[in-house]
């Protein structure tokens, strides 16, 4: 079976995120990494193929992206993945999430693989949207932030991530699978992994390649628009009580949060 | 000119990067505290690769080169130095005499085992009579019915004396005017390593005396031709010295990273001590002198790869970044003020572990000295 992992390059985890006001897009200008999410992605898959109850011939990873996107799939490979395809074109800037999952399943029908994984979301746009999206253009199920995948004949048991507790869901293949970070412990990449990264395939694919169309993606193609984006508003001074009298000081706290309905 | 690491090299600085944040930095201030050898992150460091990084794959390595070395050097003492010397002097003075001088059977016999970190090799140079004047040395070691007989004691060893030392290469006086390079196993009789120093800094790394009485190895353990010890280990000490600038620029980034992240979260005041112009000037000078030195660092690992002369270089870097290491780890304590001199903050260590660069693998004045004789002067 081939497994194709989405993965993502993001602006660094240590570089402080801002919106360029000129375009209403992330500015993604400064030092870039892997999304970490999808590290995660990668390892289940190597843990799916050394796991050596399914028959994994190929694990394949795919990202959209600018031509320095290259480097997420360098780091994918030598994470592990055995080739990877990179889907890049100036038509493509300014997708939206709906245009991206549509390019993105445009890609992966090339490929036609059994099991799709991905980060559940990117440390950049924190949309966790994307697998879905995906999922409804391969018309395969989908489930996300998936915390655990036991493989089970023909099926894979998934625990997934509610908001009281874990859900157990049994999903056939083929299916779009999102991981959240507790699933795994990703690996590092061995300086072999490393120097051996370059030479293993890399296909890069236009939009045409891909078999996408046009009005669909890109800043025209996209429904989302951005209006206009401002920072947090800056706290406001927190009120000082100082406990001169015990029995008065929680008065005037119980008084405050009383004022604010908080009570 | 192209300032910009090619992909492999920028990936393998981010793994390390990461497995120091993630592997190294929870546990680095226990082992200093406890001075205990890291061997799980040195048995780690050897699944990656990291252990044999410059050495070709035919004989066990990564097979990166120099440049790799150095990153991954730098990216270790960017928050270990313990961690960061045991990994360097494995490689460039515990393994590179073997992959350099040793013949196919000793390279056969070593390499597989050193460059996979499974052990560790170790080079014993210094005397208690011979440290800058490394030419003085005192160990001895006379033919007898075909093996080598060693005297002699040596000091200041680095990966000699752990569970998984494999051997030691010493210096030994093998004729009046002529010295040659020893292969000595570990648990060869009369063999001995001392106890650990008590040292400043270098806390989890391993640091022992050797002595040598008695000592038989075979005839075999010459390492190269006879007499060529004084040449061989002057070429050891250049290729290492790119290693120990390498930590240095890893020790000064981490000890401005801590201080930088300090000076924006402490307040005095009522406003964080970053934006306080004298704080600002500290931070900005360590920041344009790491700069200067990763680049001359950089610069002596790319001149060695090309296969081009790199003593000159590699000299002027090693002083650039000791006393740069020094400084910075000095800047960093003084911006933490009273809590850079607790232990609980890592600028504390930087600050003990710092000094050494600046006396180890040649000190200051002996990089003056090659770098002086190489200005023609």
């Amino acid at each position: 079976m081939k497994i194709c992992v989405l993965v993502k390059e993001v602006p660094d985890a240590a570089v402080t995120k801002r919106i360029d006001p000129a375009t209403g897009r992330l500015d993604r200008s400064g030092e870039k990494n892997l999304n970490p999410y999808d590290t995660h992605a990668i390892e289940a898959a190597m843990q799916l193929k050394e796991g050596g109850q399914l028959q994994v011939d190929e694990i394949v990873a795919i990202t959209m992206g600018p031509e320095s996107a290259v480097r997420a799939l360098h780091k994918a490979v030598s994470l592990g993945a055995d080739r990877s395809v990179h889907l890049t074109d100036e038509a493509l800037a300014g997708s939206d999430v709906a245009a991206t999952g549509y390019a993105l399943a445009q890609t992966l029908k090339r490929e036609n693989p059994d099991l799709v994984l991905l980060g559940q979301q990117s440390d950049d746009g924190e949309c966790y949207t994307i697998g879905a999206v995906v999922a409804d253009h391969l018309q395969a199920p989908s489930l996300t932030q998936v915390i655990s995948i036991e493989v089970d004949g023909d099926v894979l048991r998934c625990e997934r991530q509610a908001e009281y507790g874990y859900d157990t869901v049994e999903v056939e293949l083929p299916a779009v699978i999102s991981v959240g970070d507790a699933i795994n412990e990703p690996r590092y990449p061995s300086l072999k992994a490393i120097m051996g990264a370059k030479k293993k395939p890399l296909e890069t694919l236009s939009a045409a390649d891909a078999g996408i169309d046009l009005s669909r993606v890109g800043a025209a193609g996209s429904q989302v628009e951005c209006g206009s984006f401002k920072a947090p508003p800056a706290k406001a001074a927190g009120t000082i009580i100082e406990d001169e009298d015990t029995n008065e000081t929680v008065e005037k706290i119980v008084a405050w949060l009383d004022e604010r309905k908080l009570i | 000119m192209d300032f910009d690491l090619p992909d492999g090299h920028e990936l393998l600085r981010r793994t390390v990067r990461e497995f120091a944040e993630g592997e190294v930095a929870p546990v680095a201030e226990a082992l200093d505290r406890e001075k205990r050898f890291p061997y799980e992150i040195v048995r780690r460091m050897g699944e990656l690769g990291w252990m044999g990084i410059p050495f070709p794959e035919e004989v066990g390595g990564a097979g990166g080169d120099t440049l790799a070395y150095a990153l991954a050097v730098e990216e270790l003492a960017r928050v270990d130095s313990s961690v960061a010397i045991t990994m360097c002097a494995h490689t460039s003075l515990g393994t590179q005499p073997i992959y350099l001088f040793g013949t196919d059977e000793q390279k056969a016999q070593w390499l597989p085992d050193l460059t996979s970190g499974r052990r560790l090799g170790a080079f014993g140079l210094t005397e208690p009579e011979a440290g800058s004047d490394a030419g003085n040395v005192r160990t001895r070691a006379r033919l007898e019915d075909g093996e080598w007989v060693i005297d002699g004691a040596k000091q200041f060893i680095t990966n000699a004396g752990t569970d998984i030392s494999g051997l030691v290469c010493i210096t030994a006086r093998t004729g009046e005017d002529e010295i040659s390079n020893l292969i000595v196993p570990n648990g060869t009789p009369g063999y001995e390593q001392g106890e650990p120093y008590r040292k400043m800094g270098w806390n989890a790394s391993d640091t022992r005396p050797l002595t040598f009485t008695g000592c038989r190895v075979p005839e075999a353990n010459l390492l190269g031709p006879r007499g060529n010890g004084f040449k061989q280990f002057l070429h050891i000490l250049d290729i290492g010295r790119i290693g120990v600038a390498a930590m240095g620029v890893g020790l000064a980034q981490g000890a401005l990273d801590q201080a930088l992240a300090y000076a924006k979260q402490r307040r005095a005041f009522g406003r964080p001590i970053s934006s306080f112009q004298a704080i600002q000037a500290k931070l900005a000078d360590m920041s344009a002198e790491i700069e200067a030195a990763r680049l001359l660092v950089y610069k002596a690992a790319r001149l060695k790869d090309a296969g081009r002369p790199f003593t000159l270089t590699a000299a002027q870097a090693k002083l650039k970044t000791g006393r740069l290491a020094v400084r910075c780890a000095e800047e960093a304590v003084q911006i933490h003020g009273g809590y850079g001199y607790i232990e609980e903050y890592p600028v504390c260590r930087f600050y003990r572990d710092a000094k050494i660069l600046t006396i180890g693998e040649g000190t200051d004045e002996v990089q003056q000295m090659v770098i002086a004789r190489a200005l023609g002067a």
